[in-house]
């Protein structure tokens, strides 16, 4: 996920990451991470992004002539998956209309990735 | 694009759906020639950062993951072939080719050519699991998804954070440090093609048809291609019958 400073809501980490903040830590499916007490703000309840990527071991790349940082995804288990649970994936179609593939439920999806070059 | 959309057509009274995702940094500016030119009646979604890459681990295109009733991946990323009668169209989307061919392009579709085409059982076996489902030896159990998913360390997951810096930069106009970035990107995930098909189309020959589909230098200024590779020379390198591991069962 994309961040413009080092310090991230949980909503913002929770949409971006995946990862859900609960009080255990930071959780996706069966596997909990605990969190430093000093990586949540206690006031704002800001999370501090150094600390809780150095918690769960998520990479952080950084342009400092942009003032710009990347937080890539987890390599759990050292595979791109880590259960076979789709993800949420939610992307625009071409008007900007966002789309949602949990939406497709109930039905078997082939997700089909291409690319005009 | 058409003929996945005849496909989906036929099979979709059978409860199926098509998704499909262009990964294109350009956004809907990229895709909307193919796009409109489709009229697609399935969720056609674009992909500026490839989070397709990060979500299932998808390293080149055209790929799929195959998606059951309750949500389970039960096939993850692996080469989509386009149905047998139309396998021409398997490297990507149809364009204009100039009437006298650079030989960079000849000697591109000539390597193009020896790419494994797994057409046939792909298909066989995809129509055999939206017969059969959960039942078709073709769906996977958790495990086997898991292990047939992409390698992933810390220096890979790294490389995607360094590919989404470098997607934003390109879009804020900043395609210097884009480059500086896309080139982290490929020395970290040396086994994606698509991070490296993406910075290499965003070096355009001209503005014609075969613009992004150059994917290299430029024969008239050779020392300013800003990447260590090429289509053309990685896949002599890595050798075409590497360009896709094919369907295995």
């Amino acid at each position: 996920m994309l961040l413009k400073s080092l310090s991230v809501s949980k909503t913002d980490f929770e949409l971006g990451t995946g990862w859900s903040i609960k009080p255990e830590g930071a959780c996706k499916g069966d596997i909990c991470i605990p969190l430093p007490e000093s990586s949540i703000d206690a006031d704002s309840g800001m999370l501090n992004v150094n600390e809780v990527a150095s918690a769960m071991n998520l990479p952080l790349a950084h342009e400092p002539q942009a003032k710009l940082w990347a937080m890539g995804p987890d390599s759990i288990g050292g595979r791109a998956l880590s259960s076979a649970k789709a993800p949420e994936l939610q992307l625009p179609d071409i008007d900007g209309n966002e789309f949602k593939l949990s939406s497709l439920k109930g039905k078997k999806v082939l997700v089909y990735a291409w690319a005009p070059y | 694009m058409p003929v996945w959309q005849a496909l989906r057509q036929e099979l979709h009274t059978q409860g199926f759906e098509l998704v499909t995702v262009g990964l294109d940094t350009l956004g809907a500016d990229g895709c909307r020639n193919f796009i409109e030119a489709a009229q697609p009646q399935h969720p056609s979604l674009i992909d500026q950062h490839h989070v397709m890459a990060d979500l299932f681990g998808v390293v080149n295109i055209p790929s799929s993951i195959w998606i059951d009733e309750q949500g389970n991946i039960v096939r993850p990323a692996e080469a989509a072939p386009a149905p047998p009668k139309d396998a021409s169209e398997d490297s990507g989307p149809n364009i204009d080719l100039p009437a006298v061919m650079p030989p960079r392009l000849v000697e591109m579709m000539g390597e193009a050519v020896k790419i494994p085409n797994s057409s046939v059982d792909y298909h066989a076996a995809l129509r055999d699991w939206v017969a059969q489902g959960s039942e078709s030896e073709y769906a996977m159990d958790e495990a086997k998804v898991v292990q047939r998913s992409r390698p992933r360390n810390e220096d890979t997951a790294l490389g995607h954070a360094h590919f989404e810096l470098a997607t934003q930069l390109e879009m804020d106009g900043n395609h210097v440090l884009a480059i500086k970035h896309f080139r982290l990107a490929h020395e970290l995930v040396p086994d994606s093609w698509t991070f490296r098909r993406q910075a290499w189309s965003l070096e355009k020959l001209g503005d014609g048809p075969i613009s992004r589909f150059w994917q290299g230098p430029n024969p008239e200024n050779p020392e300013d291609w800003p990447y260590e590779g090429d289509w053309l020379a990685d896949i002599k390198r890595e050798g075409a019958e590497n360009y896709n591991e094919g369907f295995k069962g």
